[in-house]
């Protein structure tokens, strides 16, 4: 086995060399990328997505993708934006609360047909996709929630925290990483998602319950989009039926699959989902710098994706040449 | 009475065969909600508004019909809204850079079907799911039509150009007849040409089909540019209509091309369906919008019934061939 094939093996290696070269590139060009304000930027844009893409990394590992999620995300923000609206005294852990269960139902429901009526979840995510963002607009009546509708000390969240002013909203989705890390490494749960990922048939005759399994998946998946909604609410201080959570989706899925999680599923880890959101993220701050239009930004996350999906098939291909299967 | 009549048909497979199937869902849903709208405006007995409120899901219907072709055989293709944006998006451009209107066209055309290409290339040749591949091409083909028109509105077309909607023969708008004849073509190659035959064993068993000589890769090759080919048609006939060419054209049009093959009874694991369930798939989306607009139901609204009738579709689709055909 050659260097380039042991190299192969460790996914997240490749990710994080491709972050090195962007980020040189970057500051060679404009010796502004390396302030601290970029990376502060760079900290802030990705909590949102990080928090979304734990969930959908889930999801995929387990064989299925979930793209209703910038609705789920909507739906829970504008919501949560009703709520503020009639009782602006609501906690930010009944706030919390309440975005994370508006999020599972809406999950779940995803994974009920998608289990019960054995349907590609792309199809059916495609019609919750449409389904939920008509919701968003009957529950709001197409009325947006404006700045003074969302309290100050729900907006000082995704500002300040009582730790060196690291923004809460940061360390809570460091937070969400861990314990998803620890789920999916150290827990049966977490073994039994990639069993049911790498193949269904098998797992189930091994004993592991698929429907439950996959059901659990789609359920963190909403539940995490809908905390997504509250950041959201909180990061951007607005919430428009139409405009928010609108494409989301796409760079989630972009930022897990560029992170070596495998599209067939049973393999993919918490670590590269994260260097993979990282790296869209350090994108998204070096386009100004690099002096590269805000349009372009959907084509190169695009690119990126198809890309991702094109070299984890030829590193598919080779390892079934090379006999043994990929590391999950 | 059911009893009876369920142990009759199960004693007659070919009566089976014929009454238990999808694209009657299809006709009786037509059938529905032609009755519900009728009970919402006098309007709808009127043939020329019927006809009126289908040219803007002409676009949409052409590339379902092609849809149908590709979901028979065992594939997907997601990206097809973002390619209409991108050819007309490309066609705009190519306009106003000089090049007359028949070369633009022709350009706008080959760029659909060079990114059709691209698709199928990346499905035939590196095996990736074409599900999720056209989930990164839809990103990809819109991306790269907002890099080329910003948020600029490419217009300036000549009067003969815009408006294909209001060109008629008789009461029927040109665009209808486009998809008519289009659909009666596809159809007929589809149900009585080995072509056709060919797409169903490739659909069904692709292996099989391999084995039994058929260019598998390269009819889905064919069928991928295709797919791009008729989304740089729809590409520039949107853009007649609408006068101008944006990036966030047919934003979200996916939902309705797959929501017309789905209700037309195509199944979704490939291998079974037909053009006639999709054209009269067609015709309820038509009726159903023009309804919800009559209805004053917002567009956004309207969102919410058309995701729910997908996802009931396919259900009902599948429940039904699990009857008919075990």
């Amino acid at each position: 086995m050659s260097i380039f094939d042991k190299f192969l093996r460790i996914r997240e290696l490749g990710i994080f060399s491709i972050i090195i070269i962007v980020v040189i590139t970057a500051s060679i060009i404009d010796s502004r990328f390396l302030t601290i304000d970029s990376w502060r930027a760079v900290f802030l844009a990705i909590p949102l997505i990080l928090v979304m893409a734990m969930g959908q990394m889930m999801v995929i590992i387990c064989r299925h993708v979930d793209i209703s999620i910038g609705s789920i995300l909507a739906f829970a923000a504008i919501t949560i934006g009703f709520v503020f609206i009639h009782y602006p005294n609501t906690s930010l852990l009944m706030a919390l609360f309440i975005t994370a269960s508006v999020g599972t139902i809406m999950g779940l429901v995803n994974g009920i047909i998608v289990t019960r009526f054995n349907v590609h979840s792309i199809i059916v995510t495609l019609g919750t996709l449409s389904l939920y963002r008509g919701l968003v607009f009957i529950v709001s009546g197409g009325r947006q929630i404006d700045r003074n509708d969302i309290p100050v000390h729900i907006i000082s969240f995704s500002q300040t925290s009582f730790l060196f002013s690291i923004p809460a909203i940061l360390i809570l989705s460091v937070i969400i990483v861990l314990i998803t890390h620890l789920i999916m490494r150290h827990s049966v749960l977490g073994r039994e998602i990639y069993a049911t990922g790498s193949n269904p048939e098998a797992a189930h005759l091994k004993g592991i319950n698929v429907t439950k399994v996959t059901l659990f998946c789609f359920g963190v998946c909403g539940m995490l989009a809908g905390v997504a909604g509250l950041f959201y609410a909180s990061r951007f201080g607005y919430v428009n039926p139409g405009v928010t959570g609108v494409g989301i989706e796409f760079i989630v899925i972009a930022g897990v699959i560029i992170g070596g999680t495998s599209i067939t599923g049973g393999s993919g880890s918490v670590l590269g989902t994260f260097l993979g959101i990282l790296l869209l993220g350090i994108i998204n701050v070096a386009l100004p710098v690099l002096n590269i239009p805000g349009e372009f930004q959907k084509a190169i996350y695009g690119l990126i994706i198809v890309l991702a999906l094109s070299l984890d098939q030829l590193i598919i291909f080779r390892m079934k040449k090379l006999g043994g299967g990929a590391n999950a | 009475m059911l009893n009876k009549i369920s142990i009759y048909l199960s004693e007659n497979p070919t009566l089976r065969y014929w009454i238990i199937r999808p694209e009657w869902v299809a006709v009786i849903l037509l059938i529905i909600s032609i009755i519900a709208s009728l009970q919402l405006s006098p309007f709808f007995a009127d043939l020329a508004f019927i006809m009126d409120s289908a040219t803007p899901y002409v676009e949409y219907g052409l590339i379902a019909i092609v849809l149908t072709l590709i979901i028979i055989s065992g594939e997907i293709d997601l990206s097809i809204a973002s390619m209409i944006a991108l050819t007309a998006v490309i066609f705009g451009t190519v306009y106003n850079a000089g090049f007359g209107m028949p070369l633009s066209i022709l350009i706008g055309v080959l760029s659909g079907a060079l990114c059709g290409l691209f698709n199928g290339i990346l499905v035939t040749k590196l095996q990736i799911p074409s599900i999720i591949l056209t989930i990164g091409t839809l990103t990809l083909y819109r991306g790269i039509a907002q890099a080329l028109a910003s948020d600029f509105s490419l217009g300036g077309y000549p009067s003969w150009f815009i408006g294909i909607d209001y060109r008629y023969v008789g009461i029927i708008p040109i665009p209808v007849i486009i998809f008519t004849v289009f659909a009666i073509v596809v159809g007929f190659l589809l149900s009585s040409t080995i072509y056709g035959k060919q797409l169903y064993l490739i659909g069904t068993n692709p292996q099989t089909a391999k084995y039994s000589g058929i260019k598998v890769d390269k009819i889905k090759l064919l069928l991928f540019t295709f797919s791009g080919v008729i989304s740089g048609i729809a590409g520039v006939l949107t853009t007649s209509r609408l006068a101008v060419a944006r990036f966030n054209m047919a934003t979200g049009a996916e939902l309705e091309i797959v929501l017309m093959v789905m209700l037309g009874g195509t199944y979704i694991f490939g291998g079974r369906g037909n053009i006639f369930g999709t054209f009269v798939a067609f015709w309820i989306v038509v009726i159903l919008r023009a309804g919800f607009n009559v209805a004053r139901i917002k567009i956004e609204s309207q969102l919410t019934i058309l995701g729910a009738m997908l996802i009931i579709a396919i259900i009902l689709t599948n429940y039904i061939y699990s009857k008919s055909q075990k």
